[in-house]
């Protein structure tokens, strides 16, 4: 408490605690109950992007922290706005980002009365939120804040909403008046995140690092959360375990690495699949065992041990019980791994797992991705694009994605050899995440190329931000993989319900991207032809003044392969139907 | 009420913040774990509460309780009362109605049970018993007999027995 106590009102001194928190950036849009904290923010250091729909301002926060592992923020009213926030918390808690949420709320003498834009916010968002704060006194705001921010980001992330009602920021209510100082300490008796370990979990999980034949590093978001990825490149190269990455963890793991097998899951390729299937020691490395990883639980790598490491207790034992748990922070434990592995002897510790490593290159060359290129006539090849666009765009590009068959396509394809270069739904699977999460990557990161990849059903639903890129000058580009179709859920009713397709059908033309694109103020181009794929990304590439949208035709019918039929084992994989059905691969 | 390997006694030291037996009761909804019973009230320490809640073992891995309830923020500290290491109870209040002719034989019981009558009219008797919840599990069962007009049992509150390991778990 060094400062000097300043009489502020508590809508400055809400925007005053973000300042000191070091807030770069607002996503948000103003409203009633909120509007005293708008005045503020006039003379704040803190940039303020005024979003078109509040489920924008969410992503786009969440954007921004994927980017950078900075608290996202974003600002909205009461009310409606706050359920329109409710989205992107939701996505948020799910995919562990940290993001700190101030909703404005109706004062606090009308709460509970039914008053005009009144909703219980914190009621609302209590179960997908790590925590939520109704603030009652204008000089608990700094105290609320801090606490907000010290949650979000400590121990496993998430998003933390604060609810401040329209009278203790009230620049005209006396009461709103107080001696500011920013608190240097929180007081949550009840909140002490660990992250270091213990050493006997560790050995216990070297153990049996060492004498596995047939190992795999599964790896999740976690690790990025924890800035692993370089511990992850030692502890993968020292023991030779190859690693799979999941949707979540794109980028953690160098693509290009020998030892990277890629996306396991409903949609992962063969070998990373099988190859968790056919382990005997499974070293989850902050993942989480999702149904969309896992398949049949009961039929999930059954011959597997399996050590856990999460820095959050309860996933240990939630889904599959783990053989050695390992209650701590990624990065820590794999530098921890590492230090008792070198006292052991470093790489020549380790058990020969070559025969392992031959078994998985071979499915490698048997089991590719693979498409056929579309035929002369036909819309392009999703597949197709997304190479191109991969090979002609910078290597550090920062891709977003919505939800859906262009989403699997953009993980399947593209070679992540960066972290944070992937930002996507994973967990909730939200629809319509690309363009606002492109955008708060793009204010994190301006001198980044950021792709949004997305499908036209997405893109239908939060497409008027790109009005929100134009006018904030922050040039995000998307590709349009347009199929006319709800793709994925075409997909599952050509599959699974006899081709009978209902309410899939979007139509390839309405609405007119390109005109819908330019109104917004976007430069935009439509690519029907192979031969024009490469040129359009060129100049796509080399406009950095206005956000560009590039529309590529492509083709309704074609299918995302591999598949895991939803509640299938992983045994029962679907590969591409050019490939041999692989029946039944015996592990060594 | 439960067979004792059923549920799980659980006593939850929380925050006493508004909202917060709300947050524990979501939680339970949400992850689809039952009550069986629930009882709250402030401690010696006017910055926290008690909460004694019964889990009902069949709805949830206790484990995982434990766990998802450390991820509120404003749990402190949750003592695992196994069967056999708590001293529990719990109070039962009823209004019977007796006719005259019954009342001896009611008045008998709630004496055998050692409980109290507390109210009394031409008609009716309210009556109330404390103890252990088989007890009073027991004592319900036999007011069958009798026409009941209203009974409400308060959920139970337990202490460690002395003497007894209790492990008392803080958040991770």
């Amino acid at each position: 408490m060094s400062e000097q106590p300043i009489r502020l009102n508590g809508a400055q001194a809400l925007i005053k605690s973000l300042e000191l928190e070091g807030v770069e950036v607002i996503f948000g849009y103003p409203g009633g109950a909120i509007l005293p904290v708008y005045d503020p923010i006039i003379d704040s250091s803190i940039r303020h992007v005024l979003v078109r729909h509040e489920q924008g301002a969410g992503h786009m926060a969440e954007g921004y922290a994927h980017a950078t592992g900075k608290p996202g923020v974003c600002m909205v009213t009461s009310g409606p706005a706050a359920t329109n926030v409710v989205t992107p918390l939701a996505d948020a808690y799910l995919d562990s980002v940290p993001m700190v949420c101030i909703t404005g709320q109706v004062a606090m003498a009308a709460i509970g009365t039914d008053a005009f834009q009144e909703c219980d916010t914190t009621g609302i968002t209590r179960s997908i939120t790590k925590h939520n704060i109704l603030v009652t006194k204008a000089e608990e705001i700094p105290h609320a804040v801090k606490e907000a921010f010290h949650i979000a980001t400590t121990g496993r992330p998430g998003p933390v909403l604060i609810d401040v009602p329209k009278n203790i920021v009230d620049a005209n209510n006396p009461d709103a008046y107080f001696d500011f100082v920013y608190p240097t300490e929180v007081d949550l008796p009840g909140y002490s995140p660990g992250t270091t370990p213990d050493q006997s979990s560790i050995d216990a999980a070297v153990e049996l690092m060492m004498s596995a034949q047939r190992p795999v590093l599964y790896v999740g978001g976690g690790v990025l959360k924890a800035r692993g990825a370089e511990a992850l490149l030692q502890l993968a190269e020292m023991s030779n375990i190859p690693v799979v990455t999941t949707l979540m963890a794109r980028g953690v793991f160098p693509d290009s690495h020998e030892l990277a097998l890629g996306m396991p899951g409903m949609h992962g390729n063969y070998t990373a699949v099988t190859a968790i299937q056919k382990s005997d020691l499974l070293i989850a490395m902050g993942s989480r065992f999702d149904d969309r990883v896992t398949g049949k639980v009961g039929a999930f790598a059954p011959d597997a041990k399996v050590v856990h490491v999460d820095i959050d207790p309860a996933e240990h034992g939630k889904v599959r019980n783990p053989d050695v748990s390992v209650v701590g922070d990624c990065r820590e434990a794999m530098e921890m791994m590492l230090e008792a592995l070198a006292a052991a002897g470093g790489s020549s510790a380790f058990a020969d797992i070559t025969p392992w490593r031959q078994q998985l290159s071979g499915w490698q060359e048997q089991y590719p991705l693979v498409y056929e290129q579309s035929e002369p006539g036909e819309n392009l090849k999703p597949q197709y694009v997304l190479e191109r666009l991969r090979d002609g765009s910078p290597k550090d590009t920062i891709v977003t994605s919505g939800v859906g068959q262009h989403q699997m396509w953009a993980s399947q394809y593209w070679t992540f050899d960066h972290p944070y270069t992937w930002i996507n739904s994973g967990g909730l699977g939200t629809m319509g995440f690309s363009i606002p999460a492109a955008i708060g990557a793009k204010a994190a990161m301006p001198d980044r190329t950021v792709w949004a990849v997305d499908g036209d059903g997405c893109f239908q639903m939060t497409a008027q931000e790109l009005i929100t890129a134009t006018v904030e000058r922050i040039p995000i580009k998307v590709a349009l993989l347009n199929n006319a179709y709800l793709g994925m859920v075409r997909q599952w009713q050509e599959m699974f319900y006899d081709e009978r397709y209902s309410e899939v059908h979007l139509g390839f033309e309405t609405p007119d991207y390109v005109k819908w694109a330019e109104s917004m103020g976007c430069v935009a181009f439509r690519v029907e032809d192979p031969d024009e794929v490469d040129v359009t990304i060129a100049k796509a590439n080399e406009i950095n003044d206005r956000p560009v949208v590039v529309e590529f035709r492509c083709l309704s019918s074609e299918i995302l392969y591999p598949m895991v039929p939803a509640g299938g084992s992983n045994d029962d994989i679907i590969v591409d139907p050019s490939q041999t059905a692989p029946t039944s691969v015996e592990g060594n | 009420m439960t067979t004792a390997s059923s549920h799980r006694t659980i006593v939850v030291l929380v925050e006493n913040k508004s909202g917060v037996l709300a947050r524990v009761a979501d939680l339970f909804a949400r992850r689809g774990y039952n009550i069986i019973s629930l009882a709250v009230a402030p401690t010696d320490d006017d910055r926290f509460s008690r909460i004694t809640i019964v889990v009902d073992l069949e709805s949830a891995p206790l484990d995982q309780v434990v766990k998802q309830l450390f991820k509120l923020v404003n749990v402190v500290e949750i003592a695992d009362l196994a069967p056999g290491n708590a001293v529990e109870r719990e109070l039962l209040l009823a209004t019977l109605g007796v006719p005259a002719e019954t009342r001896g034989q009611l008045v008998e019981l709630v004496q055998i049970f050692e409980g109290k009558i507390l109210a009394v009219s031409p008609g009716h008797l309210t009556v109330s018993l404390d103890g252990s919840p088989s007890k009073l599990d027991d004592f319900e069962a036999l007011l069958d007999g009798y026409s009941i007009v209203d009974i409400q049992r308060s959920g139970r509150i337990a202490l460690p027995k002395i003497g007894k390991q209790v492990s008392r778990l803080r958040a991770v």
